[in-house]
């Protein structure tokens, strides 16, 4: 079964001018699937993520996730869905300010209710496995960005979701950390979890077993 | 699959939130701080000040009128005619009337003394039933009673004995009075409401006579009315006890004076309290303001937290508790300031302390609800905040 399915989608950002960002996208990713989406900036490339990852709605056409259609969704049940069944990791980490690793990491489950010391357990394991197991207490700001990257991915599979979704995950990296993120990813995948990376390098992109290119809003081969 | 957000939660991120910012949180919880401790310190103050006036209002009643002769048609002390007291004892309401008269001489210290240097102090003759009348305390010795009405006895006034030098009955107890050494029986406490009573020496009227002058004038009289009939008395009290010039005679209702101050205090605290109020207004709008600021420069943290699964209400949520938690820390530093501020005052001045516990609960919960309103601009804004557009690389 696919876990992700978009038929025809359609984005136009209202103007003036309007900006037609996706122009009728079919696209289907199967479980344990790992994807590239690749492409130049202006593509569309976020604007499709967003879509596939319940962050915003198509203007036209139709998508599924675990086969249920977004259409018919309430923002609450996005929010739930993103909860419960989906990931992401941004080229910007987004990690709160502050805030000690595990407990970036833990907030990943914090709007599912789960309880705070079954967050931290969770927290811990995860960062072990992503190989932060040393970290838990160090802040944001005294993290590397490749750790700091890992943190936002431990962030992302803590609640093990369906889909993860990576949006430039490794553009803010030296080349040694951004092929250790890629490596992460991979590694992931063979465990199980079902991957979305969207990346302009395509150095970044040839060693996902998946590609897909866009540009101006359409898919090509 | 629904996202939830436990109670604990909401307030570890309000708390969270705050303790990120902490400086700029403790510069904004000071203007709510300041208003609740303008407004506790206001309250205290004036109720501790209040109390004591309050409580000699009760005590000393505001049913107590002073009739006095007032002017002659030339300017020379006039005097009641000698039955006015019966006179004015017939008014149905009257509960009790004393008669004094001021008697033309000076007490001193001794016979060394000139009759012509008073020290301010006076002389009156009284009655016995004065002291209850009056509700004068005693606060050392007796009283004149029937008995020494008659004897060269005085009893002074808390001023008068402090400026003759008597300050207790237990040493030299002769006062020179006219002619006439008289023995000090009494010396009464501090009469709030009797300033001439407390500049003077009383004696009793035979006394007077009998030592000083046969042809004693009556000047004053005391009259206790029912409470209800006060007005009424004071519009034909004159006619009664000197029909034959009313237009001199002067009523007084004493406790008027303690009335008016306690209505120029509450009045006071009143417009303190109102500036306080605006001092808290001014802080829930700095609140506003800042959390305001706060959803602008937070985007991305909302924007991941929705990526994370949080609905536009707890988005909302977490900024009103923030909100809420700054007005409360505000608010409880602000009644602590004010309490202690309060107690401070109350300690200088010697007063009786009277925290009212409606206003230490009302300035916080006032600084809660402003809190709650300040948040509710801001915490709306975050919850409108587009997650696809707050996860965009910037």
């Amino acid at each position: 079964m696919s876990v992700l399915r978009l038929s025809q989608v359609t984005k136009i950002y209202p103007g003036p001018p309007p900006v037609e960002a996706l122009a009728g996208v079919d696209l289907a990713v199967e479980a344990g699937e790992m994807v590239a989406i690749v492409g130049p900036s202006g593509s569309g490339k976020s604007t499709l993520l967003h879509i596939m990852g319940a962050l915003d709605r198509p203007t036209g056409g139709e998508v599924e996730i675990e086969g249920r259609s977004l259409a018919s969704m309430t923002d609450a049940e996005m929010s739930g869905l993103r909860a419960h069944r989906l990931g992401f990791v941004f080229q910007e980490f987004f990690l709160i300010h502050g805030v000690p690793a595990w407990q970036n990491v833990a907030q990943g489950l914090m709007y599912r209710g789960v309880a705070s010391a079954q967050r931290r357990r969770a927290a811990r394991l995860v960062l072990e496995r992503v190989g932060l197991g040393h970290r838990l207490e160090h802040l944001p700001t005294q993290l590397s960005g490749g750790e700091k990257q890992r943190v936002a991915i431990a962030r992302a599979l803590v609640g093990e979701p369906a889909v993860v979704f990576a949006d430039e995950a490794t553009g803010n990296l030296d080349s040694v950390s951004a092929s250790g993120i890629v490596d992460l990813l991979l590694e992931l995948n063979l465990t199980g979890s079902t991957i979305v990376v969207i990346t302009h390098d395509h150095f970044v992109a040839e060693r996902f077993p998946r590609r897909v290119s866009l540009l101006d809003g359409r898919l090509v081969a | 699959m629904k996202s939830r957000l436990r109670f604990s939660d909401v307030l570890r991120l309000g708390w969270g939130g705050l303790g990120s910012r902490r400086g700029r949180a403790t510069m904004t919880a000071l203007g709510i701080a300041v208003g609740t401790a303008a407004i506790v310190a206001v309250t205290g103050i004036s109720a501790s000040g209040r109390a004591d006036l309050l409580a000699a209002l009760d005590r000393l009643g505001t049913n107590l009128l002073r009739v006095s002769a007032g002017q002659g048609l030339f300017g020379g002390p006039a005097r009641l005619p000698d039955d006015s007291a019966a006179m004015a004892a017939r008014i149905g309401p009257v509960e009790a009337v004393s008669a004094v008269a001021s008697v033309d001489t000076s007490v001193r210290r001794s016979d060394l003394i000139r009759e012509l240097e008073t020290g301010g102090l006076g002389v009156v003759a009284v009655q016995p039933d004065l002291v209850d009348l009056i509700g004068a305390q005693v606060e050392q010795g007796r009283f004149i009673d029937a008995g020494s009405a008659a004897l060269p006895v005085a009893v002074l006034g808390r001023v008068a004995a402090e400026r003759l030098g008597v300050p207790d009955l237990d040493h030299d107890r002769l006062v020179y009075l006219g002619e006439q050494w008289f023995t000090v029986i009494g010396i009464l406490a501090e009469l709030p409401l009797h300033p001439d009573l407390e500049r003077a020496a009383l004696i009793g009227r035979p006394a007077a006579e009998r030592f000083i002058d046969p042809e004693l004038a009556l000047t004053t009289i005391y009259v206790r009315v029912a409470p209800t009939a006060v007005n009424d008395v004071v519009k034909v009290i004159p006619a009664t006890v000197n029909p034959e010039s009313p237009t001199e005679v002067e009523v007084v209702r004493p406790s008027d004076a303690l009335a008016a101050r306690e209505a120029a205090e509450a009045a006071l605290t009143q417009l303190l309290v109102g500036l306080g109020s605006v001092a808290l207004l001014v802080g829930g709008i700095a609140i506003a303001n800042i959390m305001a600021m706060s959803v602008l420069e937070r985007r991305m943290e909302i924007g991941i937290r929705r990526a994370l699964g949080a609905t536009k209400r707890h988005i909302g949520l977490q900024f009103l508790t923030e909100a809420v938690l700054l007005a409360a820390i505000g608010g409880v530093a602000g009644v602590v300031l004010g309490a202690a501020i309060t107690i401070g005052f109350v300690m200088v001045r010697g007063l009786v302390l009277a925290l009212p516990v409606i206003a230490l609960g009302g300035a916080l919960g006032a600084a809660l609800v402003i809190g709650a309103v300040a948040g509710i601009y801001p915490a709306t804004r975050a919850a409108r905040v587009s997650p696809a557009e707050a996860v965009k690389s910037a």
